[in-house]
């Protein structure tokens, strides 16, 4: 007690001298108010002195909004005429677009043609071609080891309730543009992920693209993806792609970017090649985070399939939508409710699958 | 001394980091000090100008505070830090001028490096962890794991082997360290402070085991400590380090007994110095010295010359025999005795030269204090000098109060 006492007395003492350096730069305003002293202004001066205290941008901002209120500018308030370039640059996007539809049409056609006929379409036709009461087996199955009996149980009882819906195919459908395009996102951010990684210049252009790719809202690249590769499934899940694969990009960047940096080095140390670096030590340890991402995209693209439905892919989004076109509530109520059971079946599986690997996580901390 | 008979010979080593490193290697900034350079110009001289070389099956220990450049030194030598100029010779060849295969292949073969923070795989089983050289050569499965194993016992981690590391204490992580070191059998071995994360009791059995183990295998080791005593009980040599530069190299006892300066002996001044230093290092020459065929009164005379109560008798071959005290000498002289041999006595204490002074002081526990002078004696039993009781005294008091003495130092300088 007496030696705080003691701080205190010291630090009551000091105070005045510290405080001195304050007062000499504000001593204009000081001089203000003991003008003000004594005088009938006495009762305003404790709350001026507060708005004294405010920095002098404030004090500059409140000024100019004050001036700004108070004048009429009449034309000089307006951006010049010749300072407006919208619709010549919207024009020219046009154009391009254009350009590009006539002149890749037979490049934008083999894609097309590819994706659908080799991934998209099998894919469909061996989901469809499995009995639903298989499907909710395997279904129960990876629930059970994934996550535990409680949730396999939820999982199953959830899927049948979409069967019963009469919801069972168009799930397939979803499941098959979902599975599509998550494949197509981790094929493609993977690498791109490992890239940003590995050269902090690709991560600094990339970056800023992806925030591009995560903020623009969807429908706006909706009508060139419609332009150049039509409508359908194809078109859809480039849309989902573009919308979900930032996640899975940006969590393989990070999830090798916190791999321990002595781990690396000793592997280094061993005689390991760059390529040894990353497939035997950077890739697994990232996994955990890796998987992080992997469920962000697909949750993404659950998201997305109401919208892609509207450049027509087919799945639970057409009930949506149709309930929306035709004011059936109970109609868009179910085909949400799909949509839903989807998204948390497959979030709960791919985040079991991401915990199951946590040990080497809190081993590498 | 020809590089050819050394190990690992370092030549005028340097490193510093920053983006226009040549520029200050080439410039006047390379002889000014690491701070003023740090300060004016942001690039850090993490190693100034380090010349040595390590002998085959020699324990080289570099030693210095945190931020000496000793870890960067010993990265340097695997090219995990490229250095920014100088030579590292590995058996006369120059590792900076290595490809980049064949500096992957050094690293496989040659040299195997523990950590101070371990650098485990934690998603690999302890075997797997031992293997990890041996995987990145391409061996088949088969083989290195059954070496991996065969290293694993031979640091005591048998039964371990499937295991993933975050299961494993401290000290056993660095077991594992050490065997993956091991695996390939490297003829070098880095250890960049690998006891530092131990705690104390640990430590020292991870000391006297790799003491124990290294008489076995004879590697050439390279390590790295902050800690004096560690190096002064594994170091066959030591070189202190102080802002990049290798400020002194020696054997322990020449680090101890004449630190080269003031930052040296402000390290050993809290050593126990009677622990360190042989007895050889405080004795002097004999001062009287007699043989075992001549007669007392020659003996007589000289013991008067000399000024003299004590004399130590040797034969021939200059191997001590025994003492004779004047008393005794006087004493034949009056009774006409032709020989000095049946005045001899056992000398009390029979010192060895390269025995430590903390040795003496144990054996001198069992005798009289009064002792004033011991004879000292040689490898092969000759007698090589004396030892005073004074200069014990001194020695084992000075490193006492040196404690107090140094922090008022500190103090000061601070």
């Amino acid at each position: 007690m007496a030696q705080l006492r003691e701080t205190l007395i010291v630090e009551s003492e000091q105070s005045p001298t510290t405080g001195t350096s304050a007062n000499e730069t504000r001593r204009g305003w000081s001089t203000l108010l003991r003008i003000t002293e004594g005088s009938l202004l006495q009762p305003v001066a404790a709350p001026l002195q507060a708005l004294l205290a405010l920095p002098k941008w404030v004090w500059l901002f409140g000024i100019a909004l004050l001036v700004g209120s108070l004048f009429n500018f009449g034309r000089a308030a307006e951006v010049p005429e010749g300072l407006l370039i919208g619709a010549t640059v919207a024009r020219g996007v046009d154009r391009g677009v254009d350009w590009m539809v006539v002149n890749w049409d037979t490049a934008l056609r083999a894609f097309n043609v590819t994706l659908l006929h080799y991934l998209i379409l099998p894919l469909e036709k061996w989901l469809m071609g499995l009995p639903w009461w298989l499907v909710t087996g395997v279904v129960a199955l990876v629930a059970y080891r994934m996550t535990g009996r409680v949730f396999a149980l939820l999982a199953t009882g959830m899927v049948v309730l979409m069967a019963a819906f009469g919801l069972y195919n168009l799930a397939m459908i979803t499941l098959t543009i979902v599975i599509t395009s998550t494949v197509l996102a981790v094929a493609l951010g993977i690498p791109t992920g490992i890239a940003m990684a590995k050269s902090n210049r690709a991560d600094a252009v990339i970056r800023p693209v992806l925030d591009l790719m995560q903020t623009m809202p969807s429908f706006v690249y909706l009508i060139p993806v419609i332009m150049l590769f039509g409508i359908g499934k194809v078109p859809g899940v480039i849309a989902v792609v573009i919308y979900a694969v930032p996640p899975i990009i940006r969590l393989t960047n990070l999830g090798i970017r916190q791999v321990d940096s002595s781990i690396i080095e000793a592997a280094r140390a061993f005689g390991a090649t760059g390529t040894q670096v990353l497939f035997k030590v950077e890739l697994p340890l990232a996994l955990p985070t890796l998987m992080a991402g992997l469920n962000q995209t697909i949750m993404m693209a659950l998201g997305m399939v109401v919208v892609t439905s509207m450049i027509g892919a087919p799945g639970l989004g057409i009930e949506v939508l149709n309930g929306i076109a035709r004011l059936e509530v109970g109609r868009g109520l179910l085909g949400g409710i799909g949509i839903v059971i989807m998204a948390i079946i497959l979030d709960r599986i791919t985040q079991g699958f991401s915990k199951s690997r946590q040990p080497a996580r809190r081993a590498a901390g | 001394m020809p590089s050819s008979t050394q190990k690992l010979s370092i030549r005028s080593l340097w490193k510093v980091f920053g983006p226009h490193a040549d520029y200050i290697l080439k410039s006047d900034w390379r002889r000014k000090s690491r701070a003023e350079v740090q300060k004016e110009t942001g690039h850090v001289i993490a190693l100034r100008d380090a010349t040595f070389d390590v002998a085959a099956g020699e324990t080289f220990v570099v030693m210095g505070l945190s931020g000496s450049g000793k870890s960067t030194l010993v990265r340097c030598l695997l090219r995990l830090v490229e250095p920014s100029q100088g030579h590292v010779l590995v058996d006369g060849e120059d590792i900076l001028e290595y490809s980049g295969k064949r500096l992957i292949q050094f690293r496989r073969k040659k040299a195997g490096m523990v950590f101070q923070r371990f650098g485990l795989l934690p998603h690999r089983s302890v075997l797997d962890n031992v293997a990890f050289g041996l995987e990145a050569q391409g061996i088949n499965k088969r083989t290195r794991l059954d070496r991996a194993l065969e290293v694993l016992q031979a640091v005591g981690l048998e039964g371990w082997e499937h295991n993933m590391p975050y299961e494993l204490s401290g000290g056993m992580q660095q077991r594992v360290g050490l065997a993956r070191a091991l695996a390939a059998d490297p003829e070098i071995l880095l250890m960049d402070e690998p006891f530092s994360a131990l705690d104390p009791l640990i430590r020292r059995d991870m000391q006297n085991e790799l003491m124990k183990l290294q008489e076995r295998i004879k590697k050439t080791i390279v390590f790295i400590t902050h800690d004096l005593d560690e190096a002064l009980k594994l170091g066959n040599r030591i070189a202190i380090m102080r802002d990049g530069a290798i400020v002194q190299i020696g054997t322990p006892e020449e680090i101890v007994a004449t630190p080269s300066d003031e930052y040296v002996s402000e390290f050993t001044r809290d050593v126990r110095k009677a622990a360190v230093l042989p007895v050889r290092s405080i004795m002097t020459p004999p001062t009287l010295r007699v043989y075992d065929w001549q007669g007392p009164r020659v003996v007589l005379h000289e013991m008067g010359e000399a000024k003299e109560e004590l004399a130590f008798v040797v034969d021939r071959d200059e191997r001590l025999m025994g003492v004779v005290t004047g008393r005794a000498i006087a004493e034949a002289a009056q009774n006409g005795v032709a020989s000095i041999k049946h005045l001899m006595q056992e000398p009390p204490i029979v010192v060895s030269a390269d025995s430590t002074i903390e040795a003496l002081l144990a054996q001198l526990l069992d005798y009289d204090w009064r002792i004033e002078v011991l004879p000292v004696v040689g490898a092969d039993d000759e007698l090589v000098g004396e030892v005073h009781r004074a200069s014990v005294r001194e020695v084992t008091l000075a490193s006492k109060a040196g404690q107090p003495a140094a922090l008022g130092q500190t103090q000061k300088g601070g």
